[in-house]
This record gives C-alpha cells, structure tokens and sequence, in this order.
C-alpha cells in the first residue's frame, strides 16, 4: 500500500488499494436526524435566553446620558455665528443646562457625540497620511498625495498632519460643572489622557524625533498646520507638553475614523479622585460651558455630550440583549414546531419508508 | 529574422496555398524549390523565448483573465479605484501561473515526443547510397528504405517491395485503430525496380498530386515515369504512422512529409466538450454582469442624491475636486463598486471548478475496482472537464460487438450430418453446465493446435479420429472456405489475420481437429490433414457480401477432384439445397434452433463436386462478368448464384458470441437508475435480438416488443406510430415540443410522454434508414424514449452519429456512447461523452473518448458511483461558491447605504484579497473532491440514487435563485446585526470600537465564521482532510489577522497594513464575541432548520437512503450476483458473419482489396442518404417466429 509498485509485471498499472485513492478514507457523516437536530435547537435557545437576561440585566445596570448641545441652551449664538466661515476666528463659549436623575457609579466616561459627520466616505477615509503621522521625516515634508487639497498649504508648504481627517478634528472643549444641591458648584474633574488606544498612541502614531536640544517645534518646521485648526500639532494641548504632536490623545481618538456618520468619540474619564466623585457621577444638576468652534450647521449635523458608564460589556447597548432574546424565544418556538413535525411524521420512520 | 518570427509561431507572409505537388525523385534540388514542409513535425506551442508572451497572451484572451485586467486598468485610476491594486493582482497572478505552470508541463511533454519521433532513424538513398538518416531530415521526394515492422516515416508512394507482386502488409492501428492487415501494391512500373540501389537511384519519376489534405482514403495523382504517364491512387500509398508488417522491406518515395501528411493533418481537431453545467454557469455569468450593473446602477443612483443633498454640505470637509459634481460624482462611484462588487462574478470559480474536475478525474483513474486484471488495463479519464456530466446521463448509445460482447468466438457446437456435437452429457444422459473444471479435449496429438482453443465433447475428435468421411469434410470445409491470411512466424506457431472473428473461430476449429490451414498463394492453400500436408488449388473464392450471406470457394484437391464449398446464413443455404439433402435438413434445422436458443451464430455447411468441363464453362463466363466494366457486381452474384445451387449439406456450425462478464447485471442496475440503454450494432436483427435477450434488455415481462421492418418511409411510419399508440394512447400527433424561451431558436425540446409499463423496440437498419429522414425523425424520437430498451440493427457509423444526434438534438438529456470499434467513433465523438471500451478491435475509439476502460460493466461504478459523486460535488460546490461570494458581496452593497454611497468596502483589503484565495479556497475544494453522500456500496444499492442528476435538481436556475435569496438573507444578518451591536457601544475600558477598523475586523469574522459553519452543514462526509481545511483555514485567518495587524508589519508596511491594533484590540472584547456567535446562529439554525423540516415532510430518495444507511450499522451484503437464467426459446440466432466483404479479391487475384471504410467520421460522406447504404432486406419479425413453430 502506498508503496510504488515495479514498473513492468502483469499487475504494473494497477492502481494503489491506498483510501484516500479508493475514497475510503475514515470520516465522520453527520446528519440532521430528530437526536442531533432538536436537542441542539433547544439548548440554543436556551444559551440564547439566558444570554438575552443576563445581558440585559447588565446594560440596565449601564446608564447613559446625551446632551445635545447644538444649538441647545446659549449655544444658539455659537451656532448661529458658526454657520458662516467668516467668523472662524471669534471664539465663543456657551453653556447647557441639564440634569441627570440617577448615581452613575464607578467609572464615568465623557464623548463628544456627531450626527450625521460621514467620516466614513471613502475619500475622506483615505485622506490621510499614516507614514507622516509614525513621525517619518521625509514623509513629514512630503505629504501623501491622498492628502489633497489638504497636502500643501500657501506656497508649497507642507500640512501637518496633512489630510482631510486631520483638518476636519473636532476641536470643540468641554467644563463640566457639578450643582449640588446644598453647596456650591464643582467643576467635574476628567481625565483627558490615556482615552485612546494603547496600540495607537505607542505604535501607530509618533512625533518626530526630538531631544533635549530639539524641541518638537524645531522638528515641526517647514509645516504648517492644517487649514481649520486655530493651532500648530506642537502646541495642541498647552498643559501637557507631552501630549503635542501626533501623539495628542485627541488627535488620535479623531483620527481613529468612525464607521457609521453617528458616532461618539471620547473625550475624557471622570476622575474619582475628588470629593464628590469618588463613587462616580452624583445624580443632580449639571451644566456644561462648551467652547465652541466645530461648525455642524454646513452638514445638518448635530453635536452632542455623551456621559455614560461601562460594563465588561461595553456601553449602554439594547441591541444585543434584545436580539438574544428575540432569537432565543425564535429558536425555541422553531424547536417546538420541529418537534411537532417529527413526532407526527417522522417518528417511526414512516416518512423514510419507499 | 524571418526563422526568429517564425520561431515565435508567427507566420510572416501567408503561405501560398498549395494548389498540386509536384515533385521529381532523387532531386532535392527541384523539390527544394517549392519549399514543401521537411519530415519533422512540431506539436508543440511554444519554445523557450515564446513561451512565456504568447502564454500571456493567450490567458489574456479569455474572458476571466481580460476581466480581471479590466479591472486592473480601473483600479489604476485614482478617482475610481475603491480598492488597492493589490486585491487584482495578487488572484490574477495566481491564476494565470497555475494556468502557465500547467501549460508548461503539457509543452514539454510535446517538446519531447516531438524530439522523439523527429530523431527516429530511417534509411534514405541519397547520392547513390542509403544512408540512417533521422526522420526530421528526409525530405519530399526522396527515397526510403523501410524494413519490417518499421514505422511509415511520411506519406509515401510505394515503389517496389520484397514480397511477389510488389504488395506490402501494413497495420494502421494508429492511424484508424484497426488492427488487422492491409494490402498495398506498388505500381508494375516501379515494382521492377526491386531492390536494386542504382536503379533506384536512378529513378527520376516525376509526380504530381493533390495538396496535402486530411482524407485518408482518397488519394489522386499521377506519375510520369520516362514520359509515360501513371495513374497513383489511395492503394499505392502508404501513410505516416502505419507500421509494415510480414513484408521484409520495400521502398517509397516521399510525397508528403512531416506536418503535410495525412496523420498530421487529421490530429489536434478535436472536438472541445463542454458540460450543461457550463452553459449553465456561462448563463448565470451573463445574468451575473447584469446583476452587478443593476446593482452598481443602484449604487451610483444612491450616490448622486447622497452627494446632492448632503455631499454639497460636506464640502467644507472633504472638497471635491474641480468641476466634480454629483452626476459626475455618481458616474465615477459605478465603476468603484464595480471593482468592489465584482466578487460576485465568479473569476476564481472557473480555477477551482478545474481543479476539482481534476480531483475527480484522478479518483476515476485510481479505482481500483474498475482495472482490469486480465489485460491490465485502469480506467482513464482521458477528458478531465466533463466529470459531472456522468451523473446526469439518460441516454446510453451502446455497441454490441467488442462491448457487450467480449467480441472472442468460440467455436462451440456443431451439427454434422444430423449429429450435435458439443454438448457435454454425464452417465446418465444429462447434460453437464460447462464451466472452467470441466474436462477439455486433449488436442496434444496435434503439433499444430491452437493451445487456446477449448472443447469439451470427445465425441467430436474420436468421430475425426475414427475418419468419419462426413466429419472430416466439414472440417475441410472449414479449413478451405474463408478468407483468413495466415501468419507463420516461427514453424508451427500460426497466427491467423481474420476479417472477421467468426471466421477465425472457425478456421481455428478446423485447426484444432487436424484440418489445418497453413498457408495460401492466390493460387493455392496448403493445409495439414491429419498431418498429411495437402495443397488445393483455389480456383475462385465466390465471396461474402451482404445480399448473399454466403460464401463458397471452388478447389481441386491433389486427386483433381473439384469442389465447391460454401458456408453461409441457414436460411441462404437450406435454398439452395439438393433434394437428397431434405431430411438432413430437417434435423440441422433442429439443431439450428438449439443452438440460436442460446444465443449462439450459426452457420450453415454445404459442398457440391464440379464436373470439370461445366465449371470450365461457368469460369469463362465469371471471368467474363469479372472483368465487365458495368453492373460487375450484378453481373458477378449471378454467376455465383448459378453454380451455388443443389448443394449437400454437411452441417451447421455454432459460435458463441460471450457476453463480457456483468453485463446482465450492469444493464438491469442501469436501468434501475432510469437510464435508457440503446444498442446500435451492425449485427443482423435476430444477432442483436438475441443479445438483447441475453443481456437482460430486452426482458420476458416487458409488455410488449416492437419489430420495426419495414420496406417504405410510409410504412414506418406506420410501424411507428402504432406502436406509440400502443404505449400511450393519448399521446397525439404532434410531439409535445418544449417551448424555447428564446423565439426564433432552433433547436426544438421533445418533452418525455408518459407510458405506462416497460417496452422494448427492435428496428432494423432499413427501417431505420427512412425513419432518420427528416420527416420522420421526431417520430421516431417519441416511439423510441417512450420504451425502456431500443435497439437498432444494421446500422452504419453514420447512422450511429445520426441517432445519437437526433436523441442529442430534440431531448434535454445527457447522452452517452460507448464502443469499442473504429466504427462506434462518430457516436462516441457525437455523444455528450464517450466511452472507450480498450479491447479487443485496437484504440481508435479509445482513442477519441472521454473515459476508457476495459470491460462494460465498468459503466455501473463509473455512472453510480463516480458520476454521481462528480455531479453531487460539483453542484455542491457551485452553490456554496456563489453562496459565499454573494454573501460577502452584498454587504458591502449594504454598507453603501451608510457610507453616502461613498465605494467604501467593508473589509480590509487584506481580507477582499485573501477570502477567495486563502481563507476559504481549501475548505470548498476539500468539500468538492471528497464529499459522499452515501458510499459507493449503497450507491449501487440504490441505483434510484441516480435520478436527482438526470433532473438538474442540484444545480438549475431555480437552485441559483434559491442561492441569491439565501445570500441576500446571510447578508442582511452579517451586515446588521454588527452594525447594531457596534453603532453606539465602546470597549469595557470606554475606549472606541465603534470605529470602521474595528466594524471591518467584526464584519469580516462574522462573515467568515457564518460561510464555514454553512460549509460544515454542506458536508456530509467529514474526512481527516476535511477537518484540517476547515479548521486550518479558520486558523490562518487568525494567525494572518493578527499578524498583519502587528506593530512591526505596520513600521515596514505602514500605508499597506493601517489596522495596526485592530485585532488586539477588538477581538478580546466579549460583546465582539456575542455579536459573532448571534450572527453565526442566525446565519445557519434556519438552513438547519428548513432542511430537517424537508427531510421530515418531503424526504428525498437520497435522505432515505441515508436514513436506511444510519438504521444498518454494519455495511450492506454486496449484491447477490444474478446468473442470467437460461433461455429455452425457438428464437433464431443470427449466422455468424458480421464483416462486410472479405479478402476474396485479393485471395483469388492477387488484386488488394479494397480496403472497408470504417475509419473517421469524416470519411462517412459518402453516403449522406442512408437509405442509398442499405440493401433492402427481409426480415422476419419475432411474431411470425413465434407462431410458426
């Protein structure tokens, strides 16, 4: 068997007993007969419910909460002053009001919400260049011609970061203050570092290299900034000077492209260190002094605050519990319906016979 | 540079076409002048600097490959391209280096045989002197010597030979795959040329003829030989790639050489068979263009309003590009999905659907249980792109002799003046089944015995011993009247060339019993009697010919006596009887209907003494009617008929015609699977009749058998008719033709009528003569798929190809042919696919087949067992292809009604890249080669089995739209319920995973997990191969995601691989998981779930069977084996010639024969009206046998 056999004598050319030549080799045929289907059916639905609760119960334990502040409370004017490109310049600040009914406990996370921004469109998407932002040299001078028009500003001058993704960076910033009800207000301390992936901030971004001598705004020279933004990558983040450059947590989290046009980005986490925060998110009144620059009227788009606890499942998700549950109550109903079938038809065999 | 284009297989300037030859031997010079080709020949394609262009531009002609560089070119622009070059490229280069790999091969294979064949020696008189020379360096117009058993180095004009009469013996098994010899004569002029160098040096003959063309039996020229002129014909001729045989030597003059000759000419036509499954794919491919421009129409419609209503306010973000707007917007973004949607245009389909016709090919070529012990001989695929077809066959267009037969005679029985021999009996007067224990004669006191031959009645050679005058008379008979050519290699080993196999049956009978036929001039046969060396002169051989069923040979035998033998059809002989020979025949004609009950072919003996002075008188006139310029052949059988009278019987002989083993049993399994079996033989209607019988085709319980024998079109008609009334009485008169969704097509589609029971239909050649005209042939279409065993006899090769064509033509059925002989060639080449049985008649029909093996009931397992699996692997593999390209297609259209119709994919390119290619090509092909329903013992169990591949029930336009719903279905689940699980959720530490990497590594997980589980449920038969596909391919999607996705393929890579992080980052999410798993069990519990309710409901045959498979644990016994019961029947056989004429002619004058036109299709122009070939002829039908007792 298997063995090449001589090439001359009476039986040469007969072909080798080997099974996998006679298509006999060893297998397992299973079929869908009444013992493997329906057990199987009702144990997924089963698995499907229990799911569907447990899920639940967890994402009702999740509380969420989302502030539009378009043009919401005093934003009116911001909103209204930003409808034109004029006045890009003008910095306008206002505030929103709202309340939030029930405890967010443990940790609390703060987005900043679109609507309706497709950062999702394929030539948007590909506006960009990755091999400026890992902080290559050359290709800091040398924009990716995917960049454009972004790529070079006024007389051949290199943007950085280049690109239509960069240049369109939600540059809108947030003060959260607390009302209790018996003393006086508090400004809600968040976390502005540390929101964006571990990959992305250590690999997939980098400044250029820098030393003592060096600084990131000598590495920066011969660029200018994008066409949008009120300042140099170099100088995004005026309180930690370790947090400019590419590797500007904002940056990062903006630049990690949304895949629906409705999306939230992070913007910061509570700090529990203080006060009283140190549970999460006291229920009361809140307000939050936005100062806002991000233009949403040109696209219809909507701007929003989005505070929101966390789970080992995520965020506040309805879907996935409800459609456990959906799928699980189908496949139980499909079960019962299969048994039925099987045990009038099929029981004895009868349906087999010829 | 000319040779430098030339060598590039581009010819420069169109060749002149060749209008005559014209050429003058032993004048290189002259012949040079015409530039005619040189003796070497070149099969192959390419050489070493061309190969690799001209390959290129071949594979860029096809469809595929030009589709894919389409694509290519799109992606090349940069406003258009939605994908990387690299998602094109990396397919097509596959594809086209597994093409150019196998091209390769196949050339290299050719480069050598070519290297082979050119650098053969041949002896070549030049300057006076032969000379070896190699086969590629003779040239047009010189003079060869060949010697025995030499090859034909080109096509040559006999010049002389050593044999008397200037003939040669060649074979031409390669040419036209018969293996018996012919003879070929040199011109008188030119035979006296002998052997003698300098004459022939000297020979400077000039010869014109025509072009080279590809008709092997017709040749025209002439030859001037110092100034007289010579007529050449096709006998003088010997062609490349016959081989010389029992002639010493002889020399040619070269004529035609290498690419110019008649071999050469006739090869590399092959007909190219194409599957109903690929018109049907060619179908769905035309609807799936039109189905991807629907689709990107829709696409870009979306696009234009998108970019109207919102892109204009995006503007800010992302401008356009000067003068851009919607509608060019919306133009451009059509040809982007059409690079993104075009996975649904199956491109990788037409690879792996060969490869896996491959798979299957190799599987019919290493089964063991369809070798062949005897001969040594495994089944082949010789065509390896038609396997599935095999699993819808309906038709089966078999030959009888040499495939249902095993086309060895035996000589078995015998009646010598009123006394069967043959019979073996026990002590107590029962007759003893013959089998291999029983004792055989010894024939030892006879030098020259056949050691082969076999008889077991010992009554037969005691009566020869004991010298029965009677007795020995019928062997001389047997040993004188024939026209076998005897070969004498060594003293006393005789090899006998018969025309037919009955003959050779015979004369070796009369061998065995010590009439031995040693050898013959065209004046004289030398036998041994009873080891008495006796030479007869022959004085005229009165040959066979199909009107007279007879032939007879007038000798005097050393004393000067003379006399006439004949042998012939009973019914011919008992004719032409003396009176005194009335009461022998009576009990011959009991013995006759003895032997025909069993199938036997008999032959009728008879002789009568000649006075001398009137057979003087009758030879004058014969010589006189033979050498007549009109009605010769008239003229002829009436001389013969008036000597051939008052004949005195000597007896009747009987050969069996052996059925090959299993053939019964194949016939009845066949038709078991609803397959209707046709046999068309040459043999006479009662032969086939009776074989029919013998073979369980035709059967006692059918209902009725019809006899169609009739002399006119109308009365066929008739015949026809009535018997269609018979089976169906409500069947009307105009046949129910299926109506063409295209008008104006031709082609119309009989549908199959009802019947109710088993019939069987017998036409005889004549009528099948009229019934295949135009007229007529719907006709009898309808009567003959209505019954369950046709058979047709006297039928030429044409009518063969007619008939397959016909049933071809106006049925929706898969035909197939299987034969044997040179003659079943234009069936086997005609049928959807041929079957090649490598036996006993040489190897054209294996040769122009698509399968071959040895022995016919090799047909069973290769249609029940590997048609079958071929077509269930095929389907299976179809649905699941376009199933999963669909499936991953469409999303992609979902996610445009997201992205603003942006061409944005869904998935990584990596992954568009690497899904048909990597993750799931080898799943599918594991499936597609060693996927069983049920193994090969329940699949002959179960012939029924068969049924679902005749009705297109796995594959058919109705299963595709099923496919296309099923992946719209798969497609909306993999598309939403990721997008609704990840739209507003974040990572358990707040982070994004909302983003569109994240969304593309979830999407295409999801995706790739759903299309794997749906090939599980697919699977029926899970082999070790399977799992390690399944599970390995599932494997390398993670082991490539995560590394394509690291930190150190982004820092070398960094604009080819931006999902840096993805993976790690979202894969160890436990709501990434879920959203898997939900995905996965919505995906595949409803296939699971229709399927069981299908099974419970509506079970198949095929779930049945299944079932029955489960409840028997242990394998089912095999088969009991059916011995076909013996027939007592008062039918007649057939008598036992089935050639058309034999070596009369050249036996007696030393004329060559003509030689019998059974060679190529092509050559069957000759008779475009079938009626012309056939003689008209009565026969009876088996009713009127059976009432007359």
């Amino acid at each position: 068997m298997g063995k090449k056999q001589a090439d001359t004598g009476p039986l040469s050319r007969r072909p080798d007993n080997s099974a996998f030549k006679q298509q006999r080799l060893p297998a397992w045929s299973p079929s869908l007969t009444a013992q493997t289907v329906l057990p199987t059916f009702y144990i997924l639905s089963l698995v499907c419910l229990f799911l569907g609760v447990w899920l639940l119960i967890t994402v009702q334990k999740t509380h969420e909460l989302k502030v539009d502040y378009t043009n919401a409370g005093t934003c009116e004017q911001c909103f209204e002053l930003r409808k034109h490109a004029i006045n890009t310049g003008t910095p306008c600040t206002c505030s929103v009001q709202f309340y939030i009914p029930q405890n967010f406990l443990g940790d609390v996370f703060f987005y900043y919400g679109l609507r309706n921004f497709h950062q999702n469109l394929r030539r948007y998407m590909d506006s960009r260049d990755d091999a400026q932002m890992v902080g290559r040299k050359n290709n800091l001078k040398a924009p990716s011609s995917y960049c454009a028009p972004f790529d070079y500003g006024a007389n051949k001058v290199p943007v950085a970061p280049c690109g239509a993704v960069a240049n369109s960076m939600f540059n809108d910033s947030f003060t959260v203050i607390y009302y209790p009800t018996n003393e006086p207000e508090v400004q809600v301390p968040l976390y502005r570092k540390g929101i964006a992936w571990y990959t992305d901030k250590n690999v997939k971004f980098r400044n250029p290299p820098t030393n003592n001598t060096f600084t990131l705004r000598q590495a920066f020279e011969g660029t200018i900034r994008p066409l949008y933004w009120q300042r140099p990558v170099y100088e995004l983040d005026d309180t930690d000077s370790n947090n400019n450059g590419f590797i500007n947590d904002d940056l990062i989290v903006w630049m990690r492209e949304a895949a629906f046009p409705n999306f939230k980005k992070l913007y910061g986490v509570l700090n529990r260190a203080q006060g009283p925060f140190n549970q999460g998110l006291p229920s009361g009144n809140y307000s939050i002094s936005i100062i806002y620059n991000f233009p949403v009227e040109p696209f219809q788009g909507q701007k929003e605050l989005v505070i929101s606890m966390v789970t080992w499942f995520g965020g506040q998700n309805y879907f996935l519990p409800i459609a456990y549950l959906v799928t699980g109550g189908l496949i139980l109903v499909a079960a019962i319906g299969l048994t039925m079938v099987f045990v009038k038809v099929g029981k004895k065999g009868k349906n087999m016979e010829e | 540079m000319g040779s430098l284009l030339s060598a590039c297989g581009i010819d420069v300037k169109k060749k002149k076409v060749e209008e005559e030859r014209h050429l003058r031997a032993n004048d290189r010079e002259f012949n040079l002048s015409f530039k005619y080709a040189n003796n070497a020949i070149k099969t192959s394609k390419y050489n070493v600097f061309t190969f690799l262009p001209l390959n290129l531009f071949e594979q860029f002609q096809r469809l595929a490959n030009a589709y894919f560089v389409f694509l290519l070119i799109l992606q090349l622009i940069p406003q258009i391209s939605s994908l990387s070059w690299f998602t094109t490229v990396v397919p097509l280069l596959l594809v086209l280096s597994i093409t150019l790999a196998k091209d390769l091969s196949d050339d290299i294979t050719r480069h050598k045989n070519d290297n082979h064949v050119n650098n053969r020696k041949v002896d070549v008189l030049i300057d006076g002197e032969l000379k070896s020379e190699k086969w590629m360096n003779v040239q047009v117009g010189d003079i060869i010597k060949l010697e025995n058993n030499q090859f034909v180095t080109a096509d040559l004009l006999l010049l002389s030979s050593s044999e008397p009469l200037n003939l040669v013996y060649i074979e031409t098994a390669e040419l036209d795959g018969e293996t018996n010899l012919k003879v070929k004569q040199a011109l008188t002029i030119t035979g006296d040329l002998g052997n003698d160098i300098q004459k022939l040096a000297a020979f400077n003959g000039e010869m014109r003829c025509d072009p080279p063309n590809n008709r092997l039996d017709k040749f025209t020229g002439t030859l001037t030989v110092g100034g007289e002129l010579f007529s050449v014909d096709n006998e003088r001729i010997l062609l490349r790639g016959c081989t010389l045989r029992n002639t010493e030597w002889c020399f040619g003059l070269v004529v035609f050489g290498g690419p110019d000759t008649k071999l050469m000419q006739n090869s590399g036509k092959s007909i190219f068979k194409r599957t109903s499954i690929d018109h049907l794919m060619n179908a769905l491919v035309i609807f799936i263009f039109g189905f991807l421009a629907f689709m990107c129409t829709i696409l870009s419609i979306g696009n234009a309003i998108w970019e109207y209503q919102e892109g204009n306010s995006f503007i800010v973000f992302l401008p356009r590009a000067d003068g851009a707007n919607a509608s060019l917007s919306a133009f451009l973004t059509f040809w982007s999905y059409v690079i993104i949607l075009n996975t649904v245009v199956p491109i990788s389909l037409y690879v792996s659907v060969e490869i896996l016709r491959l798979g299957n090919s190799y599987f019919i070529d290493w089964d063991r249980k369809m070798y062949y012990v005897k001969s040594d001989t495994p089944a082949q695929a010789r065509t390896t792109t038609l396997n599935e077809e095999l699993g819808q066959i309906k038709y089966i267009f078999s030959d009888k002799t040499g495939t249902l037969t095993q086309n060895i005679m035996t000589f078995n029985m015998c009646s010598i003046n009123g006394k069967s021999y043959g019979e073996v009996v026990d002590f107590a007067g029962q007759r003893v089944e013959v089998t291999e224990k029983t004792e055989k004669v010894d024939f030892s006191w006879n030098s020259l015995a056949d050691p082969k031959f076999y008889f077991h009645d010992h009554k037969l050679v005691e009566a020869v011993k004991l010298g029965s005058p009677e007795v020995r008379a019928f062997f001389r008979l047997l040993a004188l009247c024939h026209t076998v050519m005897p070969e004498e290699k060594t003293e006393g080993e005789l090899y006998y060339q018969a025309q037919s196999p009955d003959e050779g049956a015979l004369v070796t009978a009369a061998r065995n019993f010590g009439f031995v036929f040693r050898s013959r001039t065209p004046e004289t046969i030398s036998v041994v009697e009873m080891g008495v060396p006796t030479t007869y002169e022959l004085l005229a051989v009165l040959d066979f010919n199909n009107v007279r069923k007879r032939m007879s040979v007038i000798v005097r035998n050393p004393e000067g006596k003379l006399t006439l033998y004949c042998k012939g059809a009973d019914t011919i002989i008992f004719e032409r009887l003396h009176p005194s020979s009335t009461k022998l025949m009576e009990v011959t004609t009991e013995h006759l209907n003895e032997y025909a009950g069993e199938g036997l072919r008999t032959l009728a003996l008879a002789y009568k003494d000649l006075d001398e002075d009137k057979f003087e008188e009758w030879r004058e006139r014969h010589h006189e009617a033979s050498t007549s310029m009109d009605d010769r052949e008239e003229k002829l059988d009436a001389i013969y008929e008036e000597i051939e009278k008052d004949l005195l019987l000597l007896g009747a002989s009987a050969v069996e015609d052996k059925l090959q083993d299993g053939v019964p049993q194949t016939i009845e399994q066949l038709a078991k699977a609803d397959i209707k079996i046709w046999v068309l033989t040459g043999d006479k209607q009662e032969t086939a009749e009776n074989i029919g019988y013998s073979c369980n085709m035709l059967r006692e319980e059918m209902k009725e058998i019809f006899i169609v024998a009739a002399n006119t079109a109308d009365a066929v008609r008739e015949e026809l008719v009535n018997a269609r009334k018979k089976m169906s009485p409500e069947s009307g008169d105009e046949p129910p033709i299926e109506k063409s969704r295209f008008p104006g097509k031709k082609s119309q589609v009989v549908e199959d009528e009802k019947v109710d029971g088993e019939y069987g239909l017998v036409i005889n050649g004549h009528s099948l003569a009229f019934a295949l005209q135009k007229d007529m042939e719907l006709e009898l279409l309808r009567t003959a798929c209505m019954c369950q065993a046709v058979i047709c006899c006297r039928v030429t090769p044409l009518q063969k190809a007619q008939v397959v064509e016909l049933v071809k033509k106006h049925k929706k059925a898969v035909t197939l042919a299987i034969g044997d002989g040179a003659n079943d060639v234009s069936m086997i080449k005609t049928a959807h696919i041929g079957v090649g049985i490598s036996g006993q008649e040489g190897m054209q029909a294996v040769l122009s087949s698509d399968f071959s093996f040895a022995q016919f009931r090799y047909l069973q397992r290769l249609l029940l067992v590997h048609g079958r699996w071929s077509y269930l692997r095929m389907c299976k593999f179809l649905r699941y292809f376009f199933y999963k390209n669909f499936t991953f297609t469409f999303v992609h259209f979902w996610y445009g009604f997201f992205c603003g119709f942006s061409a944005q994919t869904v998935y990584d390119e990596w992954f568009i890249t690497l899904y048909n290619l990597v993750y799931t090509a080898l799943p599918v092909i594991g499936l597609s080669l060693f996927d069983q329903d049920v193994n090969d013992r329940w699949s002959f169990q179960y012939p029924q089995l068969y049924a679902p591949g005749q009705l297109n029930q796995y594959f058919s336009k109705m299963a595709f739209a099923r496919i296309l719903l099923h992946s719209c279905y798969s497609s909306l689940i993999l598309f939403f319920v990721p997008w609704a699980a990840m739209c507003d959720t974040v990572r358990d530490d707040g982070k994004d995973i909302a983003d569109y990497q994240s969304f593309a590594l979830l999407a295409q997980t999801c995706l790739l997990i759903a299309v794997s589980v749906q090939l599980g449920l697919e699977t029926y038969y899970w082999t070790a191969v399977n799992h390690f596909f399944l599970w390995g391919s599932l494997s390398v999607y993670f082991a490539v995601t995560f590394t394509m996705y690291s930190n150190g393929m982004y820092l070398i890579f960094t604009s080819f691989v931006p999902f840096i992080g993805t993976a790690r980052n979202s894969l160890n999410q436990p709501n990434v998981w879920l959203t898997i798993f939900l995905t996965t069990i919505l995906c595949s519990l409803p296939v699971v779930a229709k399927r069981f309710l299908f099974i419970q409901l509506k079970p198949t045959i095929n779930d049945k069977v299944r079932h029955k498979v489960r409840q028997a644990e242990a394998v089912p016994a095999p088969l009991p084996r059916k011995f076909p019961r013996r027939r007592i029947s008062t039918r007649r056989s057939g008598y036992a010639f089935s050639h058309a004429r034999g070596y009369g002619d050249l036996v007696t004058s030393g004329r060559f024969l003509r030689i019998p036109v059974k060679t190529r299709p092509a050559l069957f122009s000759h008779s475009e009206t079938p009626v012309a070939d056939s003689i008209p002829q009565t026969y009876r039908t088996i009713f009127e046998e059976t009432q007359s007792p």
